[in-house]
């Protein structure tokens, strides 16, 4: 079954960022740059913290500007990038909502999540789990409402 | 070094010409591996002798590890400079994104120069560096607001570190902080007043590398080793739970708790101001360091009713630990925790030291109790044990002083006793004002010997303790020697820039595991080397700048008011940091 990241509990994250830091060693390199998912403060750490991850929309903006098509979905949600393709024109950064495109500085290309859940086994504080996406559309509507609530909360902060 | 590891640069900043440029120095990171072994060769570089410590000859400089970015609670900052407080060594640790964001600039070190004609804040984003104008922030009258503009202004949101300091580093209050993420310090020492000499209101870095690792396999291997310790084991569980606050009622109830300028080891108010009471009922949120699982940082929550508005309330959310607990709590009889909260949150708002704020208004309110000052120095405040209003209203007044008084203050209780008397009741080492232990001979051998007379330099209060609880008997020539080994290990973990907290953690083993993956292997050898040469060059540079251990001043008061381990005894000391200085030199 596909999967995606969930930001379970957003009010539980402390913000040490071993997530960020965890992406990047998926990639056997150490530092920052290759962190597809990102924590920061909600305006001072005193008011908390903002987890920014694709959340594997199943109708993702960042795919339909894509002029290359280097972006297509990926049933039932979510985007696969055939990097090849990508011109950099940064037109998917600029169209999803929550700036969930992290960007390949060395590469000019955009780098997003492959939902394989590692950031979530170093998160020691169960803010992040990876979950199942449901295939059938009608399914995705209602089920797991604590885990959308939980999601929803997380996005409704990056928002803020 | 790996060949494409960024760790070897370090940026230089002028700030009276407002230029700036990198340099490769391979060699001081071969050498010192980071941290404070570079940044003590730095500072022997960049500062001559004798040099004015608010004058623009004296530099900033500030160094990391080849472990930031790579391993987890390899998260501190190493500042040095030549502190206004003490005229000699300045050395500050802090933690927040300061660490990570230098080494994701691209650099081992950022190292500053000269002095700003203007207020100015510098912005590092990667290669880049802009001299942004700060007049308008110049004299605001909360840190906060600072961070919260530059916040706003600036980008990096997530990666970047927001260096800034407040009132009292404007106003060369020479125990002045620097802020770092709002809850974390470069507390000690003073950095804030040279921030403010240089008219540098803040400085923000951000970044985003990637770094290299010697080997893949092994890299993840020894993370997941570390991180594991970190998350798992025992050992960083004080730290997570109650954090260092759980110190309060144990060291209260062996009579360890400074209290009331250290008439007493014991407070009564002790319970309302623990970390268990403040847990259970102001813990509002814990936050980490970047890249550190532990998050040891608590933040009480505390609601103020606005005393002439019903129904207007503000929220304030204060960070605690055991040292800001004892200097602004026991330290000055505060048993009421909303009150002690406030004041906290003035000393914050201004970029105070706390230690150094607390310690200071403990001899002011015994000095006004003893006759040696009155209400006409106090400019009519009557400063009173437990009296947190009237301590507020102080703070307000050292950092912009209405007389000569509060401008001694503004210099520390050593140099306000040279002026008004009560040396004998002014709690400072070496120039620097006392931490919260009172544990027995080792404790306060740490402030008198230690490179930054910071209780972190060797940690003798758990000789003491270990002492206390085993029934071991202390010699003078027994404790001194520990005390410089400990010393000299800490430089290895303040090379590496891993927080001391995470001392359990980072064995000399794992030490040598995690650089073996940063592509620096070292021998246990080279790591003894590295740890007695910092100490020595630490020390060496004291000496050039008139440091005497023979002319330490021991306070009368931490001998009349008996320890857990009796009454201490002045010989014993004495003897005790004659045996610690004849070893420490040799590097």
């Amino acid at each position: 079954m596909a999967k995606r990241l969930s930001v379970v509990d957003v009010d539980r994250c402390v913000g040490c960022q071993s997530c960020m830091f965890a992406c990047a060693r998926r990639l056997g390199e150490g530092g920052l740059a290759g962190a597809c998912i990102g924590v920061r403060s909600a305006g001072g750490i005193r008011r908390g913290f903002v987890v920014v991850v694709c959340r594997a929309c199943p109708d993702p903006p960042c795919a339909r500007v894509c002029p290359t098509d280097a972006l297509i979905p990926r049933p039932p949600g979510g985007v696969r990038l055939r990097a090849e393709l990508c011109i950099g024109c940064r037109n998917c950064a600029e169209a999803c909502p929550f700036g969930a495109i992290f960007w390949d500085a060395a590469q000019n290309k955009p780098q997003i999540c492959v939902y394989c859940g590692y950031c979530a086994r170093y998160c020691p504080y169960e803010v992040l789990a990876l979950e199942d996406l449901p295939s059938s559309p009608a399914l995705r509507a209602t089920p797991s409402p604590l885990l959308t609530e939980g999601q929803e909360r997380g996005e409704g902060r990056g928002e803020s | 070094m790996l060949p494409n590891d960024l760790l070897r640069r370090i940026l230089y900043i002028d700030l009276s010409r407002r230029r700036f440029w990198v340099e490769d120095r391979l060699d001081l990171f071969e050498e010192g591996l980071g941290g404070a072994g570079v940044a003590v060769r730095l500072l022997e570089e960049e500062c001559p002798p004798g040099a004015d410590p608010l004058g623009p000859e004296n530099p900033i400089i500030f160094a990391v590890g080849p472990l930031v970015g790579l391993f987890p609670m390899a998260s501190k900052t190493v500042a040095m400079f030549k502190s206004p407080h003490t005229g000699n060594l300045g050395e500050s640790h802090a933690g927040g994104r300061s660490a990570i964001a230098i080494r994701m600039a691209g650099y081992g070190a950022i190292v500053l120069r000269g002095a700003s004609p203007t207020p100015v804040y510098v912005v590092v984003e990667g290669e880049n560096v802009y001299f942004r104008d700060a007049s308008a922030l110049w004299g605001l009258r909360s840190s906060a607001t600072v961070g919260r503009v530059i916040r706003e202004r600036e980008r990096g949101a997530g990666v970047r570190t927001i260096l800034r300091i407040g009132r009292a580093g404007e106003q060369g209050v020479t125990y002045a902080c620097v802020v770092t993420e709002t809850y974390r310090h470069f507390g000690r020492l003073g950095l804030g007043a040279v921030f403010g000499s240089k008219k540098l209101k803040a400085l923000v870095v951000s970044g985003r590398r990637a770094l290299p690792v010697a080997e893949r396999k092994a890299y993840r291997e020894t993370y997941d080793a570390v991180f594991r310790a970190a998350t798992e084991s025992p050992l960083m569980q004080k730290y997570h739970e109650l954090g260092t606050a759980m110190n309060v009622l144990p060291l209260e109830s062996i009579g360890a708790l400074p209290t009331r300028n250290l008439r007493s080891g014991r407070f009564e108010g002790a319970e309302a101001i623990s970390g268990e009471n403040l847990a259970r009922n102001y813990l509002g949120r814990r936050v980490a360091c970047a890249h550190c699982p532990v998050a040891c940082i608590h933040l009480a929550a505390l609601r103020i009713p606005y005393p002439n508005d019903p129904y207007f309330y503000k929220t304030v959310m204060m960070g605690y630990d055991h040292e800001p607990i004892y200097a602004v709590g026991s330290m000055l009889g505060i048993a009421d925790v909303a009150g002690m909260l406030q004041l906290l949150d003035e000393v914050e708002a201004v970029g105070l030291d706390v230690m150094s704020a607390g310690v200071t208004l403990a001899w002011a309110t015994e000095a006004l109790e003893r006759g040696l000052i009155s209400l006409k120095e106090t400019d009519g405040l009557a400063l009173a044990w437990g009296d947190w209003r009237t301590y507020i209203q102080a703070v307000g007044r050292i950092v912009d002083p209405p007389n000569d008084f509060y401008r001694a203050l503004g210099r520390g209780v050593e140099h306000a006793a040279s002026v008004w008397g009560g040396a004998d009741f002014a709690l400072a080492f070496g120039g620097n004002e006392m931490p919260g232990y009172h544990t027995g001979p080792a404790c306060h051998l740490t402030y008198l010997t230690g490179a930054r007379h910071s209780h972190l330099d060797s940690a003798g209060y758990s000789l003491d303790q270990r002492a206390a609880a085993k029934g071991e008997t202390l010699t003078p020539e027994g404790v001194a020697e520990a005390l410089l080994e400990e010393e000299r290990w800490r430089q290895v973990l303040a090379s590496l820039v891993v927080c001391f907290f995470a001392r359990g953690v980072y064995t000399p083993e794992i030490v040598q595991r995690t650089l073996m993956a940063a592509g620096m292997p070292r021998s246990a050898d080279d790591l003894a080397r590295l740890g007695a040469g910092t100490l020595a060059r630490k020390h060496a540079f004291k000496v050039r700048e008139g440091f005497d251990p023979a002319r330490l001043r021991i306070p009368r008061r931490i001998l009349e008011t008996p320890s857990p381990l009796g009454a201490l005894d002045e010989a014993f000391l004495r003897r005790a940091i004659a045996h610690f200085f004849e070893g420490v030199g040799e590097g």
